[in-house]
């Protein structure tokens, strides 16, 4: 069979740890099989810094299948790489050209400082959950299906919300670190829902507070986020957000 | 919510930036209208419009002039601050971005509303020093009225080619602007939706075409029929 392996040259961020100062290096690895997801090929990489006994590049991760929000790169200029609608664990190396360099950076965000190398504290996002991104409620066995009411199209759009897997592309991809699309999408999985009602103005009030506590930016419309979110959430989700917003400021 | 809750959040901001400018939206649309009088190859109708606004509607005038200083002074300062605060939000930035494309709405446009902004303020003062503040030139109208001829200092001033040209090379700037800035706000304001998204952000451009080329054309026009190229 012919061989149709790349050679891929990297320029990665490297930084030893949240005090230091990091710099790009450069890595050339050779016979990256295009069928690689780019996990894989970092992982080829750090296996030989392994046996050269240099330290390999730390990166979250832990599904590997798009699901869990875990990874998280800006390769080539785009938060999880070249597609929309993937996370860096779903990109593949067949989307890379043989012998291109591929530019590897962390999420940049105050909110998000870097721990090392291409690893954020995105902690920032579990405050912003902590503060009102659940429901009260009692649970127990549960209630006969037509208790509750929900209309098709807002049980679609809240499973639309709920898709977020509080990844933080969205932040990194915004030109002003906003994460309203994150906390857009948090706050409209339940104002779409009967069950998110009784607590729907104090919960946007104190998600919006918390996300303006660590530091974010404000949404300017861009719609970057939108574009590289992995679960393709609409920009809508930030205009209901300030509905809701509007809502609870006359409560 | 308190009050000062809302105002101090981030969306809270924006909502009050979007408020002051639409409201500014509408200002330059009557602006415009209004300036359509210079087309008028009579000069009292432009100044006897002028003079209307000026003194025939008693102390409305000073109200509206207080109100469309503070819708500019209010956009610019929370313009300021919220570029500020963004600015901040990403102290380390990248060694390159690229565009998403895809469904972004990220545009020249949208990433210069500030630099747009800003060069707007500073010509609406040059702007007020040549005309609203410019020199007083009076005349008596056909019908015997003796009042400003602010119709002479317009046309004066766009004799010159290169104010004619200064001041269309503003306009286009501020058609920018609106052309991020009109859709931008029904946004900010939550009022969006999936088919609402197609039909303001296409409202938004027609808008800021229209308007953008009958600011560029006056000039033009004054300077062709009675300015330089007279
Ligand atoms: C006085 C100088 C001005 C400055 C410094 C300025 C600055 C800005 C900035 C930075 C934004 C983007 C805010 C953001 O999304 O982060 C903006 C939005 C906007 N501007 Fe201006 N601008 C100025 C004048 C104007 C004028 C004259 C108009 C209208 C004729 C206008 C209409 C708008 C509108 C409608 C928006 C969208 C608001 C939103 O998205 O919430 N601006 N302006
Ligand atoms: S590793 Fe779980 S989404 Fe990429």
């Amino acid at each position: 069979m012919e061989n149709n392996n790349l050679t891929i040259k990297l320029k990665v961020w490297r930084q030893e740890n949240a005090g230091a100062k990091g710099k790009f290096v450069d890595y050339t690895i050779d016979d990256v099989n295009p069928d690689m997801s780019f996990l894989e090929m970092l992982d080829e990489l750090n296996e030989e810094l392994i046996k050269k006994d240099d330290l390999p590049i730390e990166f979250d991760n832990d599904c590997r299948e798009g699901i869990c929000g875990m990874c998280g790169m800006v390769i080539n200029g785009t938060a999880h790489g070249p597609k929309s609608g993937t996370t860096t664990c779903e990109v593949r190396m067949r989307q890379f050209k043989d012998g291109e360099t591929i530019l590897i950076e962390p999420w940049r965000a105050r909110p998000f400082p870097v721990i090392k190398d291409l690893v954020v504290d995105r902690s920032a996002f579990d405050r912003i959950m902590v503060a009102g991104g659940y429901i009260d409620v009692k649970t127990g066995s549960a209630p006969d299906a037509h208790t509750v009411l929900v209309p098709k199209e807002n049980a679609d759009l809240a499973m639309d919300m709920a898709a977020c897997i509080g990844c933080g592309a969205c932040v990194a991809a915004c030109p002003n670190a906003s994460a309203s699309l994150f906390v857009g999408a948090k706050v409209s999985q339940f104002a779409l829902l009967p069950q998110g009602q009784p607590e729907a103005t104090k919960r946007v009030e104190a998600m919006v507070a918390q996300m303006d506590e660590e530091g974010f930016g404000a949404c300017s419309n861009h719609g970057e986020c939108e574009a590289v979110c992995p679960k393709n959430i609409s920009i809508l989700a930030i205009a209901r957000m300030r509905r809701e917003y509007w809502k609870a400021s006359v409560h | 919510m308190r009050f000062s809750t809302f105002s101090y959040s981030s969306l809270g901001k924006k909502i009050y930036m979007a408020i002051l400018g639409l409201l500014l939206v509408s200002f330059v649309t009557v602006h415009l209208i209004g300036n359509l009088a210079l087309l008028s190859p009579d000069k009292d109708t432009f100044n006897k419009y002028s003079h209307f606004l000026t003194h025939d509607i008693g102390g409305i005038i000073l109200v509206a002039e207080i109100l469309i200083f503070a819708f500019f002074f209010f956009h610019f300062l929370y313009a300021l601050v919220v570029q500020w605060n963004n600015w901040k939000a990403r102290p380390i930035g990248y060694k390159k971005v690229k565009n998403a494309g895809g469904a972004s709405k990220k545009t020249i446009m949208s990433t210069t509303m500030i630099y747009t902004g800003l060069i707007i303020i500073i010509w609406l003062v040059i702007h007020l020093l040549n005309f609203k503040y410019g020199e007083e030139v009076m005349y008596t109208t056909k019908d015997g009225m003796l009042i400003r001829d602010l119709y002479a200092t317009v046309t004066g001033y766009f004799s010159n080619i290169w104010n004619v040209i200064f001041y269309d090379v503003v306009m286009i700037l501020l058609a920018l602007h609106l052309s991020h800035g009109f859709w931008s706000a029904f946004q900010s304001l939550g009022l969006n939706g999936p088919r609402f998204m197609k039909f303001i952000r296409g409202f938004g451009y027609l808008y800021a075409i229209v308007l953008g080329a009958g600011f560029v054309f006056i000039p033009v026009w004054v300077y062709l029929t009675i300015g330089g190229a007279r």
